[in-house]
């Protein structure tokens, strides 16, 4: 068992943060940054081409993330795979020690840096986490047997702030139904979004983990809000951020507040970071909520 | 209905600058209705052609352009302008191309649009994607809405975590698919079926050329 599973499982207020592999084969800053939260998050999540942008990929990633001694949540998306490739990188991830996958449909080819690509989604989130359920059966999705099976801990992810949110949920049921154990959740400001969520899947035994994106500066938000679904920021924080002379500071303490009232709510089983290139602040957020 | 384009008249001047004179040929369906291949259309190509220098032999709308008999014998019937002319301009959908070439298979055919998709007439001029020809039919199940096709990711078992206010991440002018399925199944009465878990679709069925005989 990983240290994400049996963090979960124990009770105890996960933390997990994402970092994006870089684009070119310098790996030196997402080892840095790596090194920094090691020992002090269970897992790391690796984009898998975050955002349809050309990357190292998540499995390459993962594998570095290994080497440093830190445990790798390997994200995998459909956009860009077959149901075959889909397969052969879930055994390879199982060959390397991978033991935590999070499934993604992936956001769509035109929001990143290659749009003429061709996007394939022969496999939504649902269907990589019955594959990848079956290939734990020590099968292939067409019922070829495998000559050892992979041990996966598996996760998708859920928005909370959806319309209608019972339609996220429906989803997030079938993909409890096809293996997943654990959610990280699309970055949440307002607490009220989280409750409303969490009192809707009260009664679902799924492990969430709430997304946390820390706020840059009003730019960021005002971005967010306009360019980026599921995503709200409230207006008093972005009016909060305007108003602080140090604004990333400032976002980091809105951010540390948040994850504060989680805890004391007892509104989530953990909390996911999500830092997008400012990894650094990774560990000062952690030092303010005394995680 | 298949929906074409124009393709701009440069890239026409281009595939056509080694023929110097024309035999142009419409459809009276499809292309008709979608304002690219209508005898209105080849006329104003004719003119436009003439204007750059080049002769037209002829024109034929062919009735439609997709049936090879009926291709072979109005061609057959202007067999003197086909023959003088250097090249075929098609103005229908690929598949009329396809079946000009193939009935005059020693000269070159060009289209003269882009073939899009298949979809409906939402009023006159105004087209929308219905049908993705995958081989196998979902709307049973969907209240009529196809995933297939409505939604840009084509996913078959609820929204993606990119709609936002009822609308898809990829062209926020269109509705989430999977929105509108879910409010109309909940409508119906059978919310049920979208908690159906779905597996990977069968591509088989749309393995290309495909071939279908109904008559033997």
């Amino acid at each position: 068992m990983g240290l994400l599973e049996e963090k979960l499982k124990s009770g105890e207020f996960v933390v997990t943060a994402e970092m994006a592999p870089p684009k070119g084969i310098d790996m030196t800053h997402f080892k840095e940054c790596a090194k920094a939260v090691k020992g002090r998050v269970a897992g790391v999540n690796v984009t898998d081409f975050q955002s349809a942008v050309v990357r190292v990929s998540s499995l390459g990633a993962a594998v570095i993330l290994l080497e440093e001694g830190l445990e790798p949540i390997m994200q995998i998306t459909g956009r860009d795979r077959n149901r075959i490739a889909i397969q052969g990188e879930l055994l390879a991830a199982g060959a390397l020690g991978i033991k935590n996958v999070l499934a993604l449909t992936g956001d769509h080819p035109m929001f990143g840096d290659q749009p003429g690509a061709k996007p394939v989604y022969d496999c939504d989130s649902v269907n990589i986490l019955m594959i990848a359920s079956k290939l734990m059966e020590g099968q292939d999705w067409a019922g070829n047997q495998l000559n050892k099976a992979p041990e996966f801990f598996l996760g998708a992810s859920v928005t909370p702030l959806f319309d209608p949110l019972e339609a996220q949920i429906i989803k997030m049921k079938k993909k409890m139904q096809a293996g997943a154990k654990f959610f990280q959740t699309q970055a949440v400001y307002d607490i009220e979004v989280l409750r409303k969520f969490r009192e809707a899947t009260k009664d679902l035994n799924a492990k969430v983990l709430v997304g946390v994106i820390p706020l840059k500066s009003p730019g960021m938000a005002n971005y967010m809000n306009k360019n980026v679904p599921g995503i709200h920021v409230p207006d008093a924080l972005i009016e909060r951020l305007k108003g602080a002379e140090n604004k990333v500071k400032e976002g980091l303490k809105i951010a540390a507040e948040f994850i504060n009232q989680v805890k004391e709510e007892k509104l989530c089983d953990g909390v996911h970071i999500m830092a997008i290139g400012a990894e650094e602040n990774v560990p000062i957020l952690l030092d303010m909520c005394n995680l | 209905m298949v929906i074409t384009e124009h393709k701009p008249f440069e890239e026409i001047l281009e595939m056509l600058k080694d023929s110097q004179s024309i035999f142009i040929t419409g459809c009276s369906l499809c292309a008709t209705s979608c304002f690219t291949g209508g005898e209105a259309q080849v006329l104003e190509m004719k003119e436009k052609l003439e204007k750059e220098g080049k002769t037209v032999t002829g024109y034929a709308i062919l009735d439609p352009s997709c049936n090879k008999l009926q291709v072979r014998a109005t061609l057959k019937k202007q067999k003197e302008a086909v023959d003088a002319a250097d090249a075929i301009l098609c103005m229908a959908c690929g598949d009329g191309a396809q079946t000009v070439a193939a009935v005059v298979d020693d000269k070159p055919v060009f289209p003269a649009n882009n073939t899009m998709f298949i979809g409906e007439i939402e009023r006159v001029g105004h087209f929308v994607e219905a049908c993705k020809a995958c081989g196998q039919c979902e709307l049973g199940w969907t209240a009529g809405i196809c995933p297939i096709t409505k939604c840009a990711k084509g996913l078959m078992n609820g929204p993606c975590g990119g709609s936002k206010n009822g609308k898809c991440e990829v062209n926020p002018e269109n509705d989430c698919a999977w929105v509108l399925i879910y409010e109309r199944l909940e409508k119906l009465g059978k919310l049920d079926k979208m908690l159906e878990l779905k597996p990977p679709k069968d591509h088989s069925k749309a393995y290309n050329p495909r071939k279908i005989v109904v008559k033997k």
